[in-house]
């Protein structure tokens, strides 16, 4: 016991372990009325560093040629020993990192996370998102079947619309004309190391500007205004560890649970996670005769399809698609609301809320779906929707009747 | 209210639109059924192999439905390659291009792009059509580029079109008896695609049985790990 | 603070079981990432036993296969050959093959089957680093390896001399003799390398 002490003294000496310790964990103080909803920041975490450690054991085997890729993943599944949990815990991985990390923006909403001093949290969660989205699009293509193909070109293609320098633009993304080995090469190179590194850079900065000015609450109220006037620790403060790590690993464990049903039960998930047209080879020369891309990028790629073509340009459908991804940023600027949760907002946020979160799904059953004329005109209703609930933000929560925000958190 | 109903209506309608196509028959599946996995294996080597490759799939996985090596030797290898070896053929990708306007696919996957009950029709779904370069056409895959080639065995069919005032019904009616009847036919059509689903992903059964000691293992853990924290947070009033 | 002390006990029993059952998951996981290093299907049927038609080997000849990658040697080996094998056990570093570089019924001066003694299987891979030594399997000065070469094979990197059994002569950096793989005659003309199992 003794010499570990000492250890631990001389590495102290040397670099700051115990600080870290405290600062991020045993003093971290954090509000002790975290519910449910609090889960999702941690398994984030926990997802990334499966997706990291799956991935690399991926590459171990995977071969980012047009010729091999197929059938290198197919060797996987087959031909590696356990190959195929690696493969299935990844592609589970993907789709399970956006239904936790849009659990985790939901409570954000809901909370008014990202109200002041919380913005650059916001920014950097944001700036996670996007990462987050271009990584699963390029990973979308290493399995290189006839979804990870088309999606691709279809997604690329949407950068030929930037007015003057669009064609050659999509022209220099692809490295070809069409998607093609040269594409699979640059986009392997991006996904298992450049946005990676960029992520996990991102998630520090995240979690230290979290740890600066500490967590919001469900109640929205700043623990940090009532201090022990002695120890200066938040009176409705307690450490994070012991007790969120305790509480976490129960979240961790459940968690996993589900995502272990998924991995040994259903790894496609009826189509879902792994679409049933990514089995056909990628064939350039054969378009499938509907496209959709995976279930989390279908909100915007629906905003994308409301938009008709105008002076003859899919140029403003694009635009539309970035701003209803990119307005998000802005959200603590667009809340002018006395209060940060919606426990003690009025009924106009809350059916703004509602609203908001029935056009997300709306639009991403629309995505899903070939175009038909009734599906544009839904569309462009949930897409009006969509963008009203930011747009009109500043000011329907001004005149929203809300309620006192108390003291101290409750419960 | 009545609007609403409206709505979900039309877009119930409008969905069923999007999906149509033919109607599918179910196929009778059944993983755990060696027997039948085998004869739908001697079919396929026989049947299929001769033209489609499935290069991901190797001989000795056949092990996992209960065949020895030897056996796998002696009845199923045509090509003199190892039991180690993968399912492939030595057929020109181009020539056979020509032929029939498309290469033949690779079968490795194919239960799990086009699904059980697609094949499972398809193979039942051949019909005499002289319009045809092959002389055949397919319900379930129009213009199809391959050729009947099991018609020996179920014979040939015919598609009759019934018109009911708006509704046609498409049929097909057995015109030409084949060495097997229509029950033997079906039979081996099923057990050819219970293989076909097992091939495509025969690690299945093994993740199925170890999913449920996972989830089990996970069951304990999270007893344990939720009495731990119920007794650190008696601290938090 | 009775409690308090109840409480620690429980927590600490706790604590370890929470961490007995996360260590249990933990090594349950790394198994399949640990296993995905092993040689996949791919390699284990490329490395499948291979056949060998030994009737075209002419007395004094070898003919080369790969096996699992590696060169394997099958050389018929003259009565000359032969006779010469039990002649200079003194220069050898290893001549009663104590090193288990073969399988049992190697273990003699001709490290071979018993059904066809003067056919050697031997791995051409030099057991210092790895080379793959060249044949010199004449006997004498004509192959610029000293009047008094027994014929063998001599590795080329780093000059280690083995006889016509692959036993390595002592002063050479090759520190045991060369590996006989597995192997079995599956008639008299025919031998599968790799595979000793009897039966089918």
């Amino acid at each position: 016991m003794n010499s570990l002490t000492n250890l631990l003294g001389w590495v102290d000496a040397r670099f700051p372990l115990t600080k870290l310790w405290k600062e991020h964990l045993s003093e971290y103080y954090a509000p002790k009325n975290f519910n449910f909803w609090y889960f999702f920041g941690s398994l984030a975490l926990l997802v990334l560093v499966i997706q990291i450690v799956s991935g690399i054991f991926l590459t171990m085997h995977y071969k980012p040629d047009a010729k091999l890729a197929f059938y290198s993943v197919e060797y996987i599944m087959r031909d590696v020993p356990w190959g195929w949990l690696i493969r299935y815990i990844h592609s589970t991985g993907a789709s399970m990192f956006f239904v936790v990390v849009y659990l985790h923006m939901f409570r954000g909403l809901m909370y008014g996370s990202y109200r002041k001093p919380r913005e650059l949290i916001w920014i950097f969660g944001m700036c996670i998102y996007l990462a987050l989205m271009a990584e699963a699009f390029m990973g979308y293509l290493l399995p290189w079947g006839q979804m990870s193909y088309w999606g691709a070109q279809v997604i690329v293609n949407l950068f030929s619309a930037v007015p003057f320098v669009g064609p050659d633009l999509s022209l220099w993304i692809r490295g070809d004309y069409v998607i093609s080995d040269a594409t699979l090469n640059r986009f392997f190179a991006f996904h298992v190391a450049a946005i990676p590194l960029v992520l996990v850079g991102l998630v520090v900065a995240h979690i230290i500007a979290l740890h600066e000015v500490g967590s919001n609450n469900p109640d929205g109220v700043e623990i940090k205004k009532n201090k022990d006037p002695v120890t200066h620790i938040p009176l409705d403060g307690i450490p994070f560890h012991p007790y969120y790590t305790v509480k976490d690993i129960v979240g961790v464990v459940v968690f996993l649970m589900v995502f272990s049903a998924i991995v040994f039960f259903s790894p496609d998930l009826g189509g879902y996670f792994i679409e049933d047209n990514n089995f056909f080879p990628a064939d350039p020369l054969k378009t499938p005769p509907h496209i959709a891309p995976v279930w989390y990028f279908t909100p915007f790629y629906a905003v994308l399809r409301a938009v008709p073509p105008m002076f003859g340009s899919q140029f403003p459908g694009v635009i539309a698609m970035g701003v209803a991804v990119m307005i998000i940023c802005f959200l603590p600027w667009l809340d002018r609301s006395p209060v940060k949760s919606i426990r003690y907002r009025g009924t106009i946020y809350k059916t703004a809320l509602a609203l908001f979160v029935i056009s997300f799904f709306g639009l991403g059953w629309l995505g899903m779906l070939p175009v038909t004329p009734l599906f544009t005109l839904l569309s462009q209703i949930l897409t009006t929707v969509y963008l009203g609930f930011f747009l009109l933000m500043p000011w329907y929560t001004k005149i929203d009747k809300c309620k006192p925000e108390p003291e101290r958190v409750t419960g | 209210m009545k609007k609403i109903f409206f709505l979900i209506s039309l877009l119930a309608s409008t969905m069923a639109a999007a999906n149509s196509g033919i109607h599918l028959d179910t196929a009778p599946v059944k993983l755990s059924d060696n027997a039948s996995l085998q004869r739908g294996a001697k079919t396929f080597v026989n049947y299929c192999l001769p033209c489609h490759s499935a290069q991901a799939m190797r001989y000795n996985r056949l092990l996992e439905i209960g065949l020895t090596e030897q056996q796998i030797k002696d009845n199923l290898i045509f090509t003199g390659v190892k039991v180690g070896d993968t399912m492939t053929n030595s057929m020109n990708k181009d020539e056979a291009q020509q032929w029939f306007g498309a290469a033949p696919p690779d079968l490795s996957v194919i239960s799990r792009s086009r699904g059980a009950d697609w094949l499972y029709t398809y193979l039942r779904g051949f019909y005499r059509d002289e319009t045809r370069p092959t002389g055949w056409n397919n319900i379930a895959f129009d213009k199809v580029g391959m050729p009947h080639v099991l018609y020996e065995l179920q014979g040939e069919q015919e598609l009759h079109v019934e018109k009911h005032g708006e509704h046609e019904t498409q049929k097909l009616v057995l015109t030409k008896p084949g060495k097997l009847t229509a029950v033997e036919y079906d039979g081996m059509v099923g057990d050819l695609v219970n293989y076909l689903v097992f091939m495509g992903e025969p690690m299945k059964a093994m993740r199925m049985k170890l999913g449920i000691v996972v989830l089990l293992f996970l069951g304990i853990f999270f007893v344990v790990a939720y009495m731990l924290k119920k007794e650190f947070w008696k601290d938090i009033h | 603070m009775s409690q308090n002390e109840v409480d620690r006990s429980k927590r600490r029993f706790l604590i370890a079981a929470t961490t007995a059952v996360g260590g249990v998951a933990a090594a349950g996981v790394a198994v399949p990432f640990l296993a995905s290093w092993l040689p996949s299907q791919r390699a284990k049927a490329a490395g499948a036993p291979v056949e060998v038609d030994i009737s075209k080997i002419e007395p004094g000849m070898i003919l080369n296969v790969g096996w699992r990658g590696k060169p394997v040697w099958v050389v018929n080996r003259t009565k000359e050959m032969m006779d010469l094998l039990v002649k200079h056990d003194d220069k050898l570093s290893d001549p009663k093959c104590e090193v288990p570089q073969q399988p049992e019924y190697c273990k003699s001066a001709a490290r071979s089957r018993k059904e066809h003694e003067n056919i050697l299987v031997a791995v051409g891979i030099c057991t210092h680093l790895g080379c793959s030594p060249s044949e010199k399997l004449k006997a004498g000065a004509e192959g610029g390896m000293g009047d008094d070469w027994a014929g063998g094979f001599f590795c080329p990197c780093h000059g280690s001399r083995f006889d016509l059994s692959g036993r390595v002569f002592k002063g050479s950096p090759a520190p045991i003799n060369l590996e006989i793989p597995p192997y079995k005659y599956l008639s008299d003309s025919r031998i599968l390398v790799g595979d000793d199992s009897k039966g089918a």
